[in-house]
């Protein structure tokens, strides 16, 4: 199978989608002329027109509103943030707005949009720019929220993200951007809301999702190693949480490990936590153990850097903690 | 009181005269249902504004699409929503026009192109230019028509839509309803900068004040505008000077202004100006407007009576349009 970039498979789902229905537009600060920020959209003004792919000016509150007033009026937008730690500016469209107007309107007004971008930490960017609000986004009841992790679920989950009639926020990494993987010629798309199980095991389960899904593998290889075969599951979307397919594992492992490049407190591995306590609590033989970002905001020197992530050994540490061992 | 020479014709008049009077009688009805406590939750009365809503509508076309905020109970019905499905909605209702979910800040009905009465303060500003957008898009001939009241001026989000507007050119109207007070705090008290149709000079957006008082001059200004977007010319920013008779909302006793300055504007009363105009240009007779008045109550009391024998929705409805599918899985426990 051909190997591309996960920025290549983004744009290819943009492209796919934009020439499968004409209500489909990007907009966002340097999509256009300049080929996107992350060149993401790399040649899509040329294809597509000023009309399709629109530069903003810096004004994330006035477009991402502006992008949920066209979805109420029956268009399809796709509003690119240059990073998610910008959207916080224009976090009243999406969470007072698009996420309840399904619903405040008794049904009649949806609000068919993505919002995406890159998430996370990318190196020593400092405190403003290496946040991740996944579970902010996660806790609002009429979003969905999609994080891929490799080009070949990037371009099948952001397919399906544009195709939903719900708003989706969509949240990829600066990190990623460069990665290759394999993604088939022929059209798919993934469903949203279906977690993968990107490696079988028997000994315990580690639960990750997005850029952290390269810890929790690399850790998962090495316990191999040391004989502890780890069953690792990419969530792929974060709202909803596939919790069955976590149930399902960890009734065979009777052990959890959570991967989240995200602050501890109500995060995404708290509420996977309770999850499995409240679900699956006989099957446990040890308590959850997760490896998140410390609790702090990321100061900018390498070292804060280093042991602020999830790490392969703070992600091994944690298993053989969750195994006694 | 002074009555303007009449411009208009008898039928002009009727109709602003049966809207403008189907909106006060409604309100005055929503503030005794209030008090009894029938429709809860925040209440924000127009009486006062009819003329506003009353010179919009009389100036655009069926299709064009209206947002506005949360004031919105004669937006609604100008926009040709019944009283009943407004009403309903006031109770809570699920025959409301927002089967109960939105309550009277949340009015909607997309048969009657009305995008809404929005709860944040300035929230719907860039939402009226995306609709405008999504027109223009299209190529579509349709226009948006975007209320705002004076507190919401001083939001980011009025000048992040009107430089894209602007920069845009779409057609969008936006209209300061400005009754004087954002909440309880002046229009003084908020700035420098006393004549809030100039905000829109700073992107070149054509801007202008209106007086509110007056249903004529409000639809002048608004047809003015209406075909000034309708012909791709962009965005244009009206100041719509009018006055609300009431409290913000029906907890305020509105303590932050004098008897007297509300008696001042009552003396202008928008409605009053209407119904005087009829009468002494003998379009319609005392008995015409007695008959029109008895209309309108009955009206109002059907949809009380609606409202009263509808039910609330099902609690298996809580579930329902969070999501467009049916089967989102919830969590539950």
């Amino acid at each position: 199978m051909r190997t591309i970039q996960f920025r290549e498979a983004l744009r290819e789902a943009l492209n796919e989608e934009m020439r499968r229905d004409d209500r489909v537009f990007l907009l966002g600060e340097e999509v256009a002329e300049y080929n996107g920020a992350y060149k993401v959209s790399q040649g899509m003004l040329d294809e597509f027109g000023p009309k399709r792919v629109i530069d903003t000016p810096i004004a994330e509150l006035g477009f991402a509103g502006i992008a949920v007033g066209a979805a109420m009026n029956g268009l399809r937008p796709i509003v690119e943030f240059m990073t998610f730690n910008f959207s916080l500016v224009g976090i009243d469209p999406i969470i007072n707005s698009a996420a309840k107007m399904l619903s405040m309107s008794g049904g009649q007004f949806g609000c068919p949009i993505v919002f995406r971008g890159p998430t996370g930490s990318a190196g020593q960017l400092g405190a403003q720019h290496s946040q991740a609000f996944e579970n902010w986004y996660a806790n609002t009841p009429g979003l969905k929220v999609v994080v891929p992790s490799d080009p070949y679920e990037a371009k099948g989950l952001l397919k399906s993200a544009i195709r939903d009639d719900n708003p989706v926020i969509f949240m990829e990494s600066e990190q990623m951007y460069g990665d290759k993987g394999e993604v088939p010629e022929e059209e798919y798309l993934l469903p949203i809301g279906v977690a993968h199980v990107k490696k079988v095991g028997t000994d315990v389960t580690i639960v990750s999702f997005g850029k952290m899904m390269k810890i929790a593998m690399g850790a998962a290889a090495q316990l191999e190693k040391d004989n502890i075969n780890a069953e690792v599951i990419d969530l792929r979307s974060v709202r909803p949480i596939d919790y069955n397919t976590i149930i399902e594992s960890v009734k065979k492992t009777n052990r959890l490990v959570i991967v989240e490049e995200a602050w501890p407190l109500a995060s995404i591995s708290s509420e996977i936590a309770y999850m499995i306590q409240n679900q699956a609590f006989d099957y446990l033989d040890a308590p959850v153990k997760r490896v998140n970002t410390l609790d702090v905001p990321l100061g900018y020197a390498p070292t804060f850097v280093e042991a602020f992530l999830p790490s392969i050994k703070r992600t091994i540490d944690a298993v053989k903690s969750a195994m006694y061992i | 009181m002074v009555v303007k020479e009449s411009k208009y014709k008898k039928e002009q008049y009727t109709e602003w005269f049966n809207a403008m009077l189907m909106m006060r009688r409604f309100e005055e009805k929503s503030a005794q249902l209030y008090g009894q406590q029938k429709i809860k939750g925040f209440c924000h009365l127009y009486i006062g504004q009819e003329a506003v809503v009353a010179g919009t509508m009389s100036a655009i076309e069926k299709d064009d699409r209206i947002i506005t905020a949360y004031r919105d109970h004669a937006h609604a019905l100008g926009c040709g929503i019944t009283a009943k499905a407004v009403m309903a909605e006031l109770y809570g209702k699920s025959t409301g026009c927002s089967k109960g979910k939105g309550g009277s800040m949340h009015l909607f009905s997309k048969e009657h192109n009305f995008f809404g009465g929005h709860g944040i303060v300035g929230g719907q500003i860039p939402l009226g230019a995306g609709m405008a957008l999504a027109d223009q898009y299209r190529g579509g001939k349709q226009i948006t028509v975007c209320y705002m009241g004076d507190g919401a001026v001083r939001q980011g989000s009025l000048h992040e839509a009107f430089n894209m507007a602007m920069l845009w050119k779409l057609p969008v109207i936006f209209v300061c309803e400005n009754n004087g007070y954002a909440m309880g705090t002046s229009v003084e008290r908020t700035t420098n900068m006393l004549d809030i149709y100039k905000i829109g000079l700073a992107y070149d957006m054509p801007s202008k004040e209106v007086d509110g008082m007056t249903v004529e001059t409000v639809h002048e200004a608004m047809s003015e505008a209406a075909k000034h977007c309708r012909d791709g010319s962009g965005p244009v920013f009206l100041e719509i000077k009018t006055y609300r008779y009431r409290g913000h909302s029906m907890s305020d006793p509105a303590k932050y202004r004098s008897k007297e300055e509300v008696d001042e504007y009552k003396l202008q009363d928008p409605l009053e100006k209407v119904r005087n105009i009829l009468v002494s240009k003998k379009h319609l007779s005392e008995k015409d407007i007695e008959d029109i008045e008895t209309r309108i109550e009955n009206e109002i009391n059907e949809s009380v009576e609606f409202a009263e024998n509808s039910s609330y929705p099902d609690q298996s409805e809580i579930y329902s349009d969070v999501y467009v599918e049916n089967d989102y899985p919830f969590i539950t426990q």
